[in-house]
């Protein structure tokens, strides 16, 4: 790659031609610079600014110093809110992730014919708009005229009240988060496409069972495919905000009381926008904490695959 | 010798039939949503909450769908989201085209360090930069108009430009060197020679702005305002929030909803595919 670079400026060595290239790449990229500055890093740092004040719209920032951190961490809610998200990162994205990189790897495998209506299947629901999903999930999970609840009353199985209560409201959020992982399945898809049909041959002729070959083979180089999906997922789980807001509006009991949404409220139905704004940033931070965990963890570039 | 062979075939057999029955336990299951949606939209609310629930509805008759075009400005609605939707993917597929163009086939200084700033962009939470959004649109007067989704759309989007800048790198540079010693200049370069095979790219991108612009809650929600700006979205869930929702014009408005995404991804498959891929690998 890097020799490829040189030897394309040596073919430049006129500087005039280089300095007229450099303004039309700058140019060229100017309209990101402008939405940059503008969209990106000035709400980045206002949100800072306004993090360490006291600003509810009408009057103009106090300046509080660390006031909204320190009550952040005794306000009941918020602390609920961060318990709510951690289990939905902790349960949630591990089953989701199990279960779409178990789909991928049996449909991604060459004995089986006839998946190619599977993979739609499974990627149509992320097409489906948020709101709709919500509205429709709300009758798959009644208690007593919802789908799943009929369909494991057939083996005998009494539903919970799922989105009424309080223990259950999670994991019927963690079943929509399932659901609608069909993108990661194609990201998984195109992974698997990548490894190497000979190491399978060569598994194979040394008696490897298909389980083997996953363990040893597929898991390992799909390393860096997983942590994308991951890294994605858990960003996801931080601005989860459509569903709770719409489908329990944080109850029961603030069981579903999720990070996003709690912000929300205090932005926008308490207009605290310097106690929101505190939120925003912790959010910032333990979201880029958990990202570089998640690359140390998983020990990024460590596979070939890539 | 035989015999094994025999064995191991019906073991090969055996394994398939167990993996591929698997595939189609949860094939089945993810479509029952979906099926339930249809059917639902059929019912009355009073069959909605009947109980035993039933699969089928009474009757089917369009009157549900007759009362909700009645019942609700959906045609207003409609242009609305249309309106944003014709600006998001316009605004993207200027914006990024050229961005990513000058990210891949131009050298300057320093370029590939602020492509890492375009990357870290990709991992930040919408909700850092909202709040800010909200109050500076306010000042500009802009909240209660579309101008807060749309323009943005028009300064790039970090995925996208990832994604088209992944395929113009693919480009060989042969391609732009005869137009170049032609004396033709960068932009038409980028216009005459790039723009044209950069279709299916491009086409990845548009469906994607669609999409997003299209199921786009959160956004409508903070800056919009008004019932006469609302989008179907929108819409949808100041209905539900009622205290008493219609749930028999809901769920009519919610087929209307997925209906024009699913026939988009049924006639462009490829490009949907490729583009989640190419957004996603080596990402």
């Amino acid at each position: 790659m890097k020799k490829t670079v040189k030897t394309e400026f040596s073919e430049y060595k006129n500087s005039r031609m280089r300095r007229a290239e450099a303004k039309n790449g700058i140019l060229f990229v100017l309209p990101w610079i402008i939405g940059f500055l503008g969209f990106t890093l000035y709400p980045i740092l206002s949100s800072l600014y306004y993090s360490f004040c006291d600003y509810s719209v009408i009057k103009e920032p106090v300046f509080t110093g660390v006031k909204n951190y320190v009550t952040l961490f005794h306000d009941q809610t918020f602390i609920k809110a961060c318990k709510n998200t951690a289990y939905m990162m902790l349960i949630g994205v591990p089953v989701t992730t199990f279960f779409a990189v178990a789909v991928s790897v049996i449909l991604n495998s060459k004995k089986l014919r006839h998946t190619g209506w599977m993979r739609v299947v499974f990627f149509i629901p992320t097409l489906v708009p948020t709101v709709v999903a919500c509205l429709l999930w709300i009758w798959v999970m009644q208690p007593e005229t919802g789908v799943v609840n009929t369909l494991l009353g057939y083996i005998g199985v009494k539903g919970p009240g799922w989105l009424a209560s309080p223990t259950w409201a999670k994991p019927a959020f963690i079943m929509m988060m399932i659901w609608t992982c069909g993108n990661a399945i194609i990201i998984y898809l195109a992974g698997l496409q990548d490894i190497s049909e000979s190491l399978y041959e060569a598994a194979e002729i040394d008696g490897a069972s298909f389980f083997r070959e996953t363990i040893s083979i597929t898991l390992p180089l799909l390393k860096p495919t997983i942590l994308y999906n991951m890294v994605t997922l858990v960003i996801g789980v931080f601005q989860w905000f459509a569903e709770p807001y719409i489908m329990t509006q944080g109850g029961p009991n603030n069981a579903t009381m999720f990070y996003s949404l709690y912000l929300y409220q205090n932005a926008f139905t308490y207009f605290k926008m310097g106690y929101a704004s505190a939120q925003a940033w912790i959010m910032l931070v333990v979201a880029f904490a958990i990202i570089l965990i998640l690359f140390k963890f998983l020990k990024f570039g460590e596979s070939n695959n890539s | 010798m035989k015999k094994n062979m025999r064995l191991y075939k019906m073991g090969v057999f055996f394994r398939k039939f167990i993996l591929y029955f698997i595939l189609l336990f949860f094939a089945l299951l993810w479509l029952i949503p979906f099926f339930f949606l249809v059917m639902g939209s059929f019912k009355s609310t009073s069959e909605l909450f009947q109980v035993p629930f039933r699969w089928l509805p009474k009757h089917f008759d369009f009157d549900n769908y007759i009362n909700m075009f009645q019942q609700i400005p959906f045609l207003r609605y409609l242009k609305n989201t249309l309106i944003i939707v014709f600006f998001s993917v316009v605004g993207a597929l200027i914006s990024n085209s050229l961005i990513a163009y000058g990210f891949s086939r131009l050298r300057w200084p320093g370029r590939d360090k602020v492509f890492m700033i375009v990357l870290a962009t990709m991992i930040l939470p919408y909700q850092v930069t909202m709040i800010p959004l909200y109050l500076m649109f306010t000042k500009m007067h802009w909240v209660g108009t579309f101008l807060p989704l749309i323009v943005p759309q028009f300064f790039g989007n970090a995925f996208y430009i990832f994604l088209l800048r992944q395929f113009l790198t693919g480009v060989p540079k042969e391609i732009t060197e005869s137009s170049r010693i032609d004396g033709a200049n960068e932009f038409e370069i980028f216009l005459k020679v790039i723009m044209p095979i950069s279709k299916p790219a491009l086409a990845s991108v548009a469906i994607m702005a669609f999409i997003r612009a299209w199921n786009d809650f959160l956004g409508p929600l903070v800056f919009l305002g008004s019932d006469r700006l609302y989008t179907l979205s929108l819409a949808a869930s100041m209905l539900k929030s009622n205290y008493d929702p219609n749930w028999d014009l809901l769920l009519p408005l919610g087929v209307v909803m997925v209906l024009p995404v699913l026939l988009l991804f049924f006639v462009l498959q490829k490009y949907f595919i490729q583009g989640i891929t190419m957004s996603g690998i080596k990402g």
